[in-house]
């Protein structure tokens, strides 16, 4: 430990630790504007400096580390002074049309100039006329907003290991972009929208299509369509950020009624179509399983069938066609939720209803801005004969809208999700966090392979936040090896190791492998509410799982309307019409298009 | 047979561009057509340093200094120095005002005040010919190192000469080292900052350009002092003859096992790699010069950790320019306190400077620290060009700032020049007179660090760009006076925010220039007037109808035109047409254009 | 050439300190200025210019010796003429200086400083001297 002082106020802090983080300790809070706790610091912006006592050389307070004895000085007339004057050149770079701007009053450069007390423009305007960039229908870019911090670069780069964007051109002329000026749509982008989750500023959002829901919603007469939405799990422990409450607040009831109040005919649980894709890719990897077993788990690598991975998230879908094409035949054809429940409501709900499917409006809200792209990814996301899903809305669009509507979400009654398509288990609803499809995996998986019921579902080892997580499980004698990777940039090397041991010959070292392109999993998504850090998915977590050990069925074959859809249209998981509706396929893709 | 005459032609890139390599080719011819191939050695060498008067050919032993020579005097320098033993008087050097000639080499001011360490063998030996640098105790202190001395010692030797990194920022080089030493790693690296890129400095490139062996003999020992087993150059691809000189001379090192495995049988191994900057001033700052080699954006990364510690691929890595890394052998060789004995309490031995402006002669000069600017400026650079008056100098580049004539008899040292509120940068030092504008200066230098930041940290990002506009709008007399509040205030927010020193001393000349010239700054806001006439938007140019004969010349020249007039009658100029080229100023031979 | 041990690069170094010892000229305190007008070279000056060099090298003098040629000094009669500078000595002019004693004359002159009487001719006149 490393005793040091912030401001006279003595602190201990750990090895390493940083000015910024022992000010914390101390309960002072110098302003960052480029610094975000899940990035390494790249101190760009100038705003965090902060002095030692004896010199008068400013330093950056977010990677600077303390040493013993260190009298760190914070807040002096100078470095107040100097922060401020940066924060006026960053604005003299900056547009003014707060009002009209996606981060209006949750952006952090505009919480800087209003701590710091700033009423003029100090410095004259020096704009950049570039253009926006909407090509990936998930992400915009509008590089006049941005602040150059390179928040968005490192998680690309280093947090999700993709390479989209990075900096061009120099000096005052450098802006963010994918190499070589190409569009994000032209780029290795896999539309994770991480970059809109942690830029602190308009320049990265959500392609905001709240407006195309608004419009469906209100049609009338002969155009009006029956509008069915479906929320994700991890919607109903985040949206209450947005509104105020604690990360992890569970407002599954109050959505339900807010959706209704909104406007949706039906509202539904993607958790249900969660405990769908359980039931289609639990009995694909059984049936791997099986296969291996009898043939050897050696050959089952060198065919690729084993290990299995999963594919919920269609951002690790684009990056694994990119990234790891070879790896195609590990991959679990299963669809996501998603579009399982998409496929779903236009073909057995639509019967059901009475509905014609083309006079359906099908809306999903996602803690996610890749399911919009997963929207019409391929051709077999159109299974029903029409766009399974018509749009997909994350967290952020669907709290506005709810605004928008001047609903009083936090005091609403709550509701339950409409049948057939709703009523879920906690198995369902743990997709939401990492290990969550894992886990519900394997409580079905246990039942297909020996026919019983689990007595303690909690499968708490491949819980948590930690980046590569493994557990192995013992179902009938068979120790079954798993591998739980979230956040992009740690799939790598996990995947490199199944590659090794399939070019060696070996054994992989795993059977099953969950992979979510967001750190958390879904929870801590890029179209979840701003602000996520360590301590808030966790939080998120925690309400996840909460939710699953409230619910009177935690594994997805218990659920009854999961029966009932088989047998009254499914027939059985993995049946020729569940394979039409409920499984996709992938191909190799280039990264850049141009 | 032994020579009994040995011509040393300039073959740096200065002298180069003025056809010295023809001169060299021409010298060659010569002695053989006239016969006296045996008696004369021909020698194509580094950079004297006086480039004012290149081409520059020395004859040895007579110390025959001939200057602007250019390759038709081959012939007479042939017959008459090697074959009848005359001087070619009319090339020898003669000072301007003066009317006796002055040939020898320690007649001529230029050299009389200056003292070679890191410059010793350019003009000397052949740099292309390791045997010439052996043979002036070349790799001698590599013996030392190998053979003789501990690591530790070598470190000790280095920490006891006082030897500080002189590309900047004055940082110990022992200590440097010392670090290196004691992070613990499996791979080190010894890095060669051959980025030079102050505008008008050219110290690094004519030191490799005359003698790269000694900057890789000194890598070498680097690396057995810390460990390292590589080394590396990092070099602007603009300097082509200075990268081929290393190229030659690594090749020559390898073959003659100076370099590469176990060298001289001593057990030890290290190779030196070259590594092409694309000339990015940012790519100076270490960090960023790193990442550079690395493969990445040159951007700089906040220290710590430091490169001694955490450098290249996160391995513990020393970077020294190429003059700090030249005086390494000379040390090693004449001791520590030899070195230490010249220069001031905390700088110690000489410093390089490429001397430039309005001086009488420019050039590459090598003085004990110590020596005072106004003895550089005046005795070694021969005064002011043309006899005007002196105005003030730039020290650092676009790093430093303006010193002017009060502190002219301060002593140099690292710690004096920041006191000055410059800074001794990497040797640039650029002199100007009462023609010079300070916001013309201070532009200049802006608008070269507007488009050298690389962008990354928002207070030099934005901070130059802000006070490139601001000088900008004053210099074309829109100014007003929050304008230099706001200079000043953007100025000082920079020097303080910024992530490394391109930034933290963008500033500074024009910081420096408000200190000491606020009165011109107010003149340019205030009345609009620029008194060097050096800002276009604020000068007039108009005709003195008295002295106008009418002869017709300045609209004859005038590119728009806009002067007009009839034939033996007074011109006029149409100010509102004018665009201020000066053309009209300088073609009238009586004096009757007026510029105000 | 091959990779070099120590005593191998000691040797070039050595054997090549020679050569380019004669391009120095700074702190060389001992001049030899052999005359080599048409007179002088008719009469074997450049014989007696090679046969100097070998001779301070071989008394090892080549760091304090600046050996260099000039043109006529007048004494056309006693040709090759050599005049020595050093200090500690009077400057003076040798006569009749062939290759066959060049030896001899660096031995007592520049190692025993003494002059080499039979030889002498004239010191040199002061617009020679040029101070």
């Amino acid at each position: 430990m490393i005793n040091c002082k912030v401001n006279g106020i003595p602190v201990q802090v750990a090895e390493g630790a940083t000015i910024l983080e022992a000010s914390k300790k101390a309960n002072v809070k110098i302003p960052t504007l480029c610094y975000n706790p899940d990035l390494a610091p790249w101190a760009a912006c100038g705003i965090c400096v902060a002095k030692i006592e004896g010199s008068n050389k400013m330093l950056r307070a977010c990677c600077t580390p303390v040493a013993e004895g260190m009298n760190i000085i914070t807040h002096d007339p100078d470095i107040v002074e100097t922060r401020k004057t940066v924060i006026e050149m960053i604005l003299s770079t900056h547009p003014d049309d707060c009002l009209a701007c996606p981060r209006n009053q949750n952006c952090e450069l505009q919480t800087l100039a209003q701590e710091f007390g700033i009423r003029e423009q100090a410095f004259p305007k020096m704009l950049h006329d570039l253009p926006i960039d909407d090509t990936t229908g998930s992400i915009v870019l509008n590089p006049e907003k941005c602040v150059r911090c390179g928040r968005c670069v490192t998680v690309c780069q280093q947090m999700q290991n993709v390479w989209a964007i990075e900096f061009l051109g120099r000096g005052e002329t450098i802006r963010i972009a994918p190499a070589a000026d190409a569009k994000l749509g032209e780029s290795p982008c896999i539309k994770c929208g991480q970059c809109s989750a942690h830029c602190p500023v308009g320049a990265i959002y959500e392609n905001d299509q709240t407006k195309i829901v608004w419009d469906a919603l209100r049609k009338t007469g002969e155009d009006a369509k029956t509008c069915v939405v479906q929320i994700a799990p991890a919607v109903r422990v985040a949206l209450g950020e947005a509104f105020g409450l604690q990360p992890g607040t569970d407002l599954t009831g109050k959505i339900y009624t807010a959706l209704k109040r909104l406007g949706f005919d039906v509202v539904f649980d993607t958790s249900f179509s969660a405990d769908l894709t359980i039931m289609e890719e639990g009995t694909e990897f059984v049936k791997r399983l099986t296969s291996a077993l009898q043939n050897g788990l050696g050959a089952a690598t060198r065919e690729k069938s084993m290990p299995l991975i999963t594919s919920c998230c269609p951002a690790w879908v684009d990056y694994l066609e990119k990234y790891f094409p070879d790896m195609i035949p590990n991959f679990s054809t299963a669809k996501s939720p998603q579009q399982m429940m998409g496929a779903m409501i236009k073909t057995y709900w639509a019967e059901k209803a009475n509905v014609r499917p083309d006079k359906i409006f099908s809306v999903s809200v996602m803690p996610c801005t890749a399911k919009k792209f997963e929207t019409h990814r391929d051709e077999t996301m159109y299974s029903s004969g029409y766009q399974d899903v018509d749009v997909s809305i994350t967290t952020r669009e669907l709290a506005r809208m709810i605004k928008q509507a001047g609903i009083d979400l936090l005091n609403l009654p709550e509701s339950e999700p409409d049948s057939p398509l709703g009523p879920y288990t906690g198995a369902g609803v743990i997709f939401g966090a990492t290990g969550g499809v894992m886990e519900a995996a394997l409580r079905t998986a246990y039942y297909l392979v020996t026919g019983n019921e689990l007595k303690d579902v909690n499968f708490t080892a491949v819980r948590g936040i930690s980046g590569i997580k493994e557990a192995s499980v013992h179902v009938n004698g068979v120790e079954l090896r798993v591998a739980i990777a979230h956040q992009m940039g740690n799939i790598e090397q996990v995947l490199n190791e199944v590659r090794k041991a399939r070019d060696e010959g070996r054994d992989t070292p795993w059977h099953f492998i969950e992979v979510m392109a967001c750190r958390g999993g879904c929870i801590g998504g890029g179209g979840q509410p701003y602000g996520a850090t360590d301590e808030v998915r966790k939080l998120r977590i925690r309400g996840i799982y909460d939710h699953d050990e409230g619910k009177e069925y935690r594994c997805s074959h218990q659920n009854p309307y999961i029966k009932k859809v088989y047998n009254e249209f499914l027939e059985k998981p993995g049946s020729h019409k569940a394979h039409e509706l409920l499984h996709t396929h992938y191909t190799e893709r280039p990264l850049f298009l141009k | 047979m032994a020579y009994k005459n040995f011509i040393l032609v300039c073959g740096g890139t200065g002298c180069e561009s003025s056809r010295s390599d023809e001169i060299y080719r021409n010298l060659l011819a010569e002695a053989e057509a006239q016969g006296v191939k045996s008696d004369v050695q021909i020698v194509k060498t580094g950079c004297f340093g006086f480039c004012e008067k290149g081409p520059i050919v020395k004859v040895l032993p007579s110390e025959s200094f001939y200057v602007e020579v250019k390759p038709e005097d081959a012939k007479e320098i042939i017959a008459e120095q090697v074959v009848k033993g005359r001087e070619v008087k009319r090339l020898l050097y003669r000072k301007e005002q003066k009317t006796q000639d002055s040939a020898k080499v320690e007649d001529i001011e230029f050299y009389q005040k200056q003292f070679r360490i890191v410059l010793r063998n350019c003009g000397v030996i052949n740099p292309e010919n390791i045997e010439e640098y052996i043979a002036r105790d070349g790799y001698r202190a590599l013996e030392r190192v190998l053979f003789e001395m501990t690591p530790e010692q070598v470190i000790a030797e280095i920490k006891a000469s006082g030897l500080r990194g002189r590309g900047g920022a004055g940082f110990p080089t022992g200590i440097k080292w010392e670090t290196a030493r004691k992070a613990v790693s499996d791979v080190k690296y010894i890095v060669c900052n051959a980025d030079e890129g102050d505008p008008g400095a050219y110290m690094d490139r004519s030191t490799i350009e005359g003698d790269p062996h000694s900057v890789l003999e000194a890598m070498i020992i680097a690396g057995k002092a810390i460990g390292a087993n590589m080394g590396y150059v990092y070099i602007r691809a603009e300097y082509p003859l200075a990268i081929e000189r290393l190229k030659t001379a690594i090749a020559q090192a390898k073959e003659m096992g100076l370099m590469g495995k176990n060298i001289l049988n001593s057990g030890f191994d290290f190779d030196v790699e070259i590594r092409l900057g694309a000339g990015a001033f940012v790519c100076g700052e270490e960090t960023a010069l790193l990442k550079s080699i690395e493969g990445n954006r040159g951007m700089p990364v906040p220290k710590p950790p430091f490169p001694a510690e955490k450098g290249l691929w996160g391995k513990p890595t020393v970077i020294n320019n190429v003059e700090t890394l030249a005086n390494v052998p000379v040390i090693l060789t004449k001791g520590a306190a030899w070195f230490a004995s010249m220069g001031t309490e905390k700088s110690k031995g000489t410093k390089v400077f490429a001397l430039t402006g309005k001086i009488n002669n420019s050039g590459l000069i090598e003085v004990p620290m110590g020596t005072t600017l106004r003895e550089i400026i005046f005795d070694i650079g021969g005064g002011i060009k043309g006899g005007k008056k002196f105005k003030g100098v730039q020290t650092g580049g676009p790093s430093g700032g303006i010193i002017v004539e009060k502190d002219l008899d301060t002593p140099i040292s690292y710690e004096s020049l920041v006191a000055l509120g410059s800074m001794m940068g990497s040797g640039g030092m650029i002199v100007m007179d009462e023609d010079d504008c300070v916001v013309d200066v201070s532009k200049f230098y802006m608008a070269f660090c507007v488009d050298e930041s690389c962008g990354k940290c928002s207070p030099c990002r934005i901070g130059t760009k802000q006070m490139y506009n601001l000088l900008d709008k004053i210099s074309k007399g829109n100014g007003e006076m929050k304008d230099l509040e706001n200079l000043e205030k953007i100025g000082k927010a920079m020097t303080k925010a910024s992530l490394c020193m391109l930034g933290g001393s963008a500033a500074n000349p024009t910081l420096s220039t408000i200190r000491h010239f606020r009165d011109e700054y107010i003149e340019h806001i205030v009345d609009h007037k620029c008194r060097a006439g050096k800002c276009k938007d604020l000068v007039v140019y108009s005709i003195d109808a008295e002295k106008c004969i009418g002869c017709g010349l300045c609209a004859r020249k005038c590119p728009v035109p806009c002067i007009t007039g009839e034939k033996k009658k007074p011109h006029v100029i149409d100010a509102s047409r004018c665009i201020k080229c000066g053309e009209c100023f300088k073609a009238c031979k009586f004096g009757a254009v007026v510029k105000s | 050439m091959a990779k070099m041990t120590l005593e191998e690069l000691r040797a070039l170094r050595d054997s090549k300190r020679q050569d380019l010892a004669r391009r120095d000229v700074e702190g060389k305190e001992i001049q030899i200025i052999v005359g080599m007008g048409t007179c002088g070279i008719a009469a074997g000056a450049k014989l007696t210019f090679d046969a100097i060099v070998e001779a301070v090298q071989r008394h090892g003098l080549e760091d304090k010796v600046v050996i260099r040629q000039t043109g006529c000094m007048g004494l056309c009669y006693v040709e090759p003429t050599v005049e020595v500078v050093m200090p500690g000595m009077p400057t003076v002019i040798y006569g009749k200086m062939t290759q066959d004693i060049a030896d001899k004359f660096v031995r007592k002159h520049l190692v025993e400083h003494s002059l080499l009487d039979n030889h002498i001719f004239d010191r040199p006149a002061a617009d020679i001297i040029k101070k």
